[in-house]
């Protein structure tokens, strides 16, 4: 099993409701997040262009920050979500510092939190609260291994990038273009 | 133009707009573990090579210092925890791919033994010194037994904390500045010459202080070598490589970088001791507190110029 | 501009050695903080439990359930899959409706205005028992003394419904909303004319199925209109052309194949080229226009010179991509929707800039059909049975010579700022005003004007939920529990099929704060008129009336929604060209409007040039942002949390010339003169036009409690001083104002 989403570029418009859901899902503290919206504008009044993201931990198969946990407190578990065990976190920031992405945050209790990809919802057989919210419908959730799941078959459709391969984390987070 | 925006408001404390989570704990956390390893090694190294007679303060008298080197170091550390109160999770495993862990384990092994071998030269070097109980003399009479054996470990050690204060970084390779190998021995070279900056603003004895200036006088050249390789490498590296080279070559850190770590810290200490070694008369603290000072800000600069750089996409 | 890529640039700005240890210096301490107290970790829905609402943070008024957990904390709100209207799915501010909820800067008793010895005034909390009385009196004495229809009633949202009920048992026919001469009034007095039907809300556009979708400055995807939202994502995955006349990059443009960036104020210019494009291009569905349209030789004939290029020399678009664009549409007939918009106050001659809109569509034959505008249906709960009301003798018109606004439909809330304000052809002005859940100052443009009505009036009761800018002009402040908190009437909204939804509470009202249907009711019996609230609780109504139409209140609790099957098959009513008589002077969809040119106003639409900017000014353009509802959210947490102020949008090369920074606080000043409270983020972007600038309406809160919200951002509202007012329905046109820059904090005295 490994679990993906992929995030259509095309069709988000950066309303943030994904943000907000996964606050109220994930009691996220205020100021904090585990997702959040990039826009990047190009090009010059009127030949321009937007890309808009929803971003979040990429659930890496090769996951830096796993790799320098000092404690084991982030791990990664079946379907390759890379999770952190809060009372195992002595909130040193190692992970936070090696992650080419900024996905994770110091939680104001001290310990580092992040995505879970919805672990509690998704075991349960549910999409995670930012994929079930979007309006647009334009986040896909679902097993790579299983060819029939919505994100395998968006992503044999349509043309994608992931973000900073060159940091070799085998990201898992899509980026429809 | 080209314009990007986090349109979520996304403002996280120490993370946004640029991360800045390790501030003053670590770089000093590593300054300190450099100038200790640097002080224990040559320590072990000229008892090794029997010069225990000749070079007092390499042996006996910088060791003292380092218990309480390593302790503020470990406490810096422990105060970078933000979740304190798991502190003790760091010794229940080993993981050998963070550099966070066998670090801790290595300051574990290393600060009892520094312990040890300051305590086991407290008589000769406070004469009146008692031990409150006698068990401690016996204690004594055993480590000084076998103080070669504690030498060799001590200087194995000693490299290996050197070397972890820059594999730390090294090990992120999320951030350019950090992703390159040669920090790991540039850190370890620059963490032996503070050691040997330290000892030798301590030594009374005109041959130590030649002895070490001309050791130190090779790790400042090895070390200002492996900078501007280091430079090279970021020059010739990726776009974020490139950016990364740029916040000392232009950037925001050129001139902390290059006047106070390379001209101040480096150069002209490593001037005034040619000086010296030609048998000028330089005030012995003016170029070991440059180096000192020059190494402090030093991993002061790579970490906060560290964090600042990242993968672009 | 700060972006990742510059990420070296921007940091060079604090050169050297004090870049040491700076953040050594700001360094702090992480676990001082602490999160509210309760569970802190997500759980499963299985622990929850749900009770059904629909949302209030705006009019789309999307049903779903309320999550509640052990603690009997509030949760999450999570859409319900059976309403048409979320389809399951909140916007980011119904999501983020819990904020409205836990603010803790929310109102929590009532409030009477006191003055002290010296003169300074100060609200004074007070029992519910007081307050009300004390409105009681009032109203007694305005209404023994200068009869009931010296009352005014703003009511915007579901509990307003209560308040309406009560004014007009009392004898007042004052009752408006800003969402008539402020928002939809002249597409809807523009589609009577045409069709003799209007757009109503949600609109009966037919996004989902259409093939190409035309929107004239209607920002979907920045208004975060849920069920449009929804359709247009959806018609995206459906290959269907999107076509954005905007002079602003919006999110829509971004994702549209054709993006016309028009010059502002000139829409009617294009909408008259694109019809003669149509027409003499022989584009036009011509079986639907020969049964169904009257007027077609009058406006062939008025739209003849009208051509591309003639259009090109007013909105700046390219004729060849005016034609292309026409022939899309046509293509795409009569799958097509040039879609109506909802907010269209915008240059005064609004109405027949809409008149434009729905003759192309008329054109194109895509009202009543497949992919452009269906015919809603809605269930009609039967009312609870109450006294027949009063009948007034006068009303807020009188303040109005009889040929002003002839073809107005809903009561104009600047008409009542008008009829408050002492006049010699008044014999009585309104002298009393309650106010529910609107927030004038913010709502309303000319807030001089505003002010000075309310200068006028015996009293003003406020009923709100927090301290907004209206709240501090109150005499009485009632403050309502928040919808999660209440029953409310059941909402029931024309759809694709008739749907109903219950809102019921989901907690207890927090602190001392009371339902609209309460408060209602309890003012009725002060004031005799309890016979009207003939029912010990609100969920009484519901019942009966539920039960009217074939439910009831229990079965409501468990579903939250319920669709019926409509009574007539006739969604897509003119399909097929079926026979069908409209409800105009004519019987048929009117090209040429006979009833405009009755009353005196030009049958067919006509482009008129507006003023424009002098030099040094900037268009004031405005709009939404997805994550804000007006002023209403900008002090909820959740919100805040996504957008905390809004910033003035500029073009880059206006940027230079003033030698302004991304990022850089400004203040703006208008043509009046008239200066932002607070400096505002300059937002330095390609997005706009060099002629104009645009803010996200609702920021620049004026009132320190509200802890959030309070000097952040600036305020268009402040700025839209100048109305140009649209002569046919009295819609106030608000674009029309200028704005200059100040980079300096303004002296007391330009702020007067
Ligand atoms: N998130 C969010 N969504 C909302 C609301 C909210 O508060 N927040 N409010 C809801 C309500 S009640 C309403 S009425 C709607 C309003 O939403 P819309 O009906 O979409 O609002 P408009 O003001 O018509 O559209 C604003 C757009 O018009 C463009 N514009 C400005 N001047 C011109 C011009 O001269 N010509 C053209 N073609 N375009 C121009 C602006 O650049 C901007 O993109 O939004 C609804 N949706
Ligand atoms: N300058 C400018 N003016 C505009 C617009 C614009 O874009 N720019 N937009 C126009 C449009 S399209 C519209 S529709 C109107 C909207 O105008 P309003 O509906 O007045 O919008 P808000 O400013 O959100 O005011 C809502 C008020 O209701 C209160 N409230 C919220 N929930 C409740 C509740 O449950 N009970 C009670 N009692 N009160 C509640 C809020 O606290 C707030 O004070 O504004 C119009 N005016
Ligand atoms: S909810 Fe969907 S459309 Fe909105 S920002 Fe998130 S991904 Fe984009
Ligand atoms: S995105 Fe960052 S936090 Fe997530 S798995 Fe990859 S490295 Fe770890
Ligand atoms: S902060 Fe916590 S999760 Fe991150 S590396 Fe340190 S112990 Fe592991
Ligand atoms: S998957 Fe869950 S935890 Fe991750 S961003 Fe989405 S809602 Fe948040
Ligand atoms: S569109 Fe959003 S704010 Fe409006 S009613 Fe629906 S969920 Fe609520
Ligand atoms: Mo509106």
């Amino acid at each position: 099993m490994r679990y993906a989403m992929a995030v259509d570029t095309k069709k988000c418009v950066g309303c943030g409701d994904c943000v907000v859901a996964c606050q109220t899902e994930n009691n996220v503290p205020h100021g904090y997040c585990r997702d959040w919206i990039v826009e990047n504008v190009a090009g010059t009044y009127p030949k321009l262009e937007i890309e808009l993201r929803s971003e979040r931990c990429n659930h890496c198969e090769n996951a830096p920050c796993v790799r320098c946990c000092p404690t084991g407190a982030s791990h990664i578990v079946d379907g390759g979500i890379v999770l952190v065990t809060h009372d195992e976190c002595i909130g040193c920031g190692a992970c936070i510092e090696s992650c080419p992405y900024d996905a994770r945050y110091p939680h104001p209790e001290g310990y580092v939190d992040k995505c879970t990809f919805c672990v509690h919802r998704v075991t349960d057989g549910e999409n995670p609260a930012c994929v079930d919210v979007c309006p647009t419908h334009c986040l896909h959730f679902g097993d790579l291994d299983d060819p029939n799941s919505d994100v395998s078959k968006i992503l044999k459709n349509r043309k994608w990038k992931v973000l900073a391969p060159e940091a070799g984390t085998k990201p898992q987070l899509y980026f429809l273009t | 133009m080209k314009e990007e925006l986090f349109v979520s408001g996304r403002n996280i404390p120490h993370i946004d707009p640029y991360l800045h989570l390790w501030t003053w704990e670590i770089p000093l956390y590593l300054f300190l573990g450099g100038l200790a390893a640097g002080i224990l090694f040559f320590a072990g190294y000229f008892y090794v090579m029997h010069k225990e007679r000749d070079m007092k303060a390499t042996i006996k008298w910088a060791p003292m210092l380092v218990p309480f080197i390593l302790v503020i170091g470990l406490g810096a550390l422990f105060l970078d925890l933000h979740h304190k109160l798991y502190f003790w999770r760091l010794y229940t495993i080993i993981r050998f791919q963070s550099p966070m862990s066998w670090g801790a384990w290595v300051l574990m092994a290393i600060t009892p033994l520094s312990i040890v071998w300051a305590a086991s030269y407290l008589k000769e070097v406070f004469p009146k010194w008692k031990w409150p109980f006698a068990w401690l003399d016996t204690f004594e009479a055993f480590v000084i037994k076998y103080r070669k054996a504690m030498a060799w470990i001590m200087m194995i050690l000693s490299v290996i904390l050197g070397v972890y204060t820059g594999i730390l970084l090294s090990a992120f390779n999320a951030r350019p500045l950090w992703n390159t190998s040669i920090l790991g021995p540039l850190f370890l070279v620059s963490g032996f010459s503070t050691g040997l900056a330290a000892i030798i603003w301590m030594s009374k004895s005109k041959y130590e202080r030649k002895v070490l200036t001309r050791i130190d006088l090779i790790f400042i050249f090895v070390e200002l070598f492996f900078i501007i390789h280091m430079i090279m490498g970021f020059q010739a590296g990726s776009e974020a490589a490139h950016e990364a080279a740029k916040l000392f070559l232009g950037g925001e850190f050129t001139v902390t970088f290059w006047v106070f770590v390379v001209l101040l810290g480096l150069a002209f200490p490593a001037t005034l001791e040619i000086f010296e070694l030609r048998g000028y008369h330089v005030p012995v603290w003016i170029p070991s507190f440059l180096i000192l000072l020059g190494g402090l800000i030093f991993r002061f600069v790579i970490l906060e110029a560290g964090q600042i750089t990242r993968y672009l996409y | 501009m700060k972006t990742r890529r510059d990420f070296i640039k921007i940091s060079a700005a604090g050169v050297g050695a004090a870049a040491i240890g700076l953040h050594a210096l700001s360094w702090d301490s992480v676990t001082a903080q602490f999160v509210a107290d309760g569970d802190t970790s997500p759980v499963s829905d299985e622990e929850l439990t749900n009770y059904p609402t629909f949302c209030e943070v705006c009019f789309w008024k999307c049903a779903g359930f309320t999550y509640v957990d052990k603690k009997g904390n509030i949760r999450k709100i999570i859409g319900n899959k059976d309403d048409p209207h979320s389809n399951g799915r909140f916007c980011p501010r119904g999501t983020g409706g819990v904020g409205m909820y836990w603010d803790e800067d929310r109102l929590q008793t009532p409030l009477i205005r006191e003055t002290k010895a010296d003169g300074t005034q100060y609200f004074r909390k007070a029992s519910w028992d007081e307050a009300l009385n004390l409105v009681a009196e009032k109203m007694n004495k305005l209404r023994l003394e200068h009869g009931p229809e010296c009352l005014a009633l703003f009511s915007h949202g579901t509990g307003g419904k209560h308040f309406s009920h009560l004014v007009k048992a009392y004898g007042s026919p004052n009752i408006t909303a800003p969402s008539f001469a402020q928002c939809r009034g002249p597409r809807e007095v523009a589609f009577t004319a045409t069709y003799g039907e209007d757009v109503m809300s949600p609109e009966r556009t037919d996004i989902r199925d259409t093939k190409c979708l035309v929107l004239i400055g209607s920002h979907i995807g920045e208004n975060m209109h849920n069920g449009q939202i929804q359709e247009m994502s959806e018609a995206i995955d459906q290959g269907a052309t999107i076509i954005t006349v905007d002079p602003r990059f919006s999110t829509a443009a971004s994702k549209s194949k054709y993006w016309l960036p028009i010059k502002p104020a000139t829409d009617i210019a294009l909408l008259l080229a694109w019809m003669h494009v149509i027409i003499y291009e022989d584009l036009y569905d011509k079986a639907y226009v020969e049964k169904y349209t009257f007027g077609f030789k009058e406006l062939k004939e008025h739209v003849k010179n009208m051509t591309p290029e003639w259009a090109y020399g007013i909105t700046t678009i390219d004729p060849n991509v005016i034609r292309k664009t026409a022939r899309e549409m046509a293509a795409a007939s009569p799958a097509v929707l040039v879609h109506p918009g909802r907010h269209v106050t915008w240059y005064g001659d609004d109405t027949q800039r809409s008149r434009a809109i729905a003759i192309v569509n008329a054109l194109l034959g895509s009202w009543g059909r497949r992919g452009g505008f269906y015919n809603p249906e809605k269930v009609h709960l039967p009312k609870y049975p109450a006294p027949p009301y009063p009948k007034p003798k006068r009303s807020w018109r009188d303040a109005y010579p009889p040929g002003k606004y002839k073809l107005v439909t809903e009561v104009l809330s600047t008409g009542i700022c008008d009829a408050s304000i002492p006049n010699a052809d008044l014999d009585c002005h309104l002298r009393g005003w309650i106010v529910y859940g609107t927030n004038l100052m913010a709502s309303l443009p000319d807030q001089k004007k505003t002010l000075e009505a309310i200068s006028h009036l015996d009293f003003l009761v406020v009923i709100d939920t927090m301290p907004m800018d209206i709240v501090q002009l109150a005499d009485v402040v009632l403050p309502e529990c928040t919808y999660l908190e209440r029953y409310d009437p059941i909402r029931t909204s024309p759809h694709r099929e008739p749907y109903i939804a219950l809102r019921m509470p989901a907690a207890e009202p927090k602190h001392e704060t009371k339902p609209g249907w309460w408060i209602a009711k309890e003012l009725a019996k002060r004031l005799g008129l309890g016979d009207y609230f003939n029912y010990e609780n609100y969920e009484d109504v519901l019942d009966w009336q539920l039960k009217k139409v074939g439910s009831s209140l229990e079965e409501m609790k468990r579903i939250g929604v319920k669709k019926f099957n409509r009574e007539f098959d006739d969604l897509y009513f003119l399909q097929n060209l079926e026979d069908f008589e409209f409800n105009t002077n004519t019987g048929k969809i009117e090209l040429y409007s006979t009833e405009l040119e009755m009353e005196g106003y030009d049958p067919m639409p006509k482009y008129t040039h507006h003023e424009e900017p002098a030099d040094g000014y900037y268009r004031l353009n405005y709009g939404r942002a997805p994550m804000h509802t007006f002023s209403r959210t900008s002090n909820n947490h959740n919100l805040w949390d996504l957008m905390k102020e809004n910033s003035v949008w500029i073009n880059p090369k206006v940027a230079k010339l003033w030698d302004i920074e991304n990022g850089q606080y400004i203040w703006l000043k208008n043509q009046d003169g008239i200066v932002t409270d607070f400096p505002v983020k300059a937002r330095v972007t390609e997005r706009i036009r060099w002629d104009s600038v645009y803010l996200v309406h609702g920021f620049g809160h004026t009132d320190k409690k509200l802890t959030r919200a309070y000097g952040h951002g600036a305020s268009d509202s402040k700025l839209v001083s100048k109305i140009h007012m649209d002569p046919i329905m009295g819609g106030t046109g608000m674009r029309g104002n200028f704005v200059t820059f100040l980079k300096e904090k303004p002296g007391k005295e330009v702020n007067a």
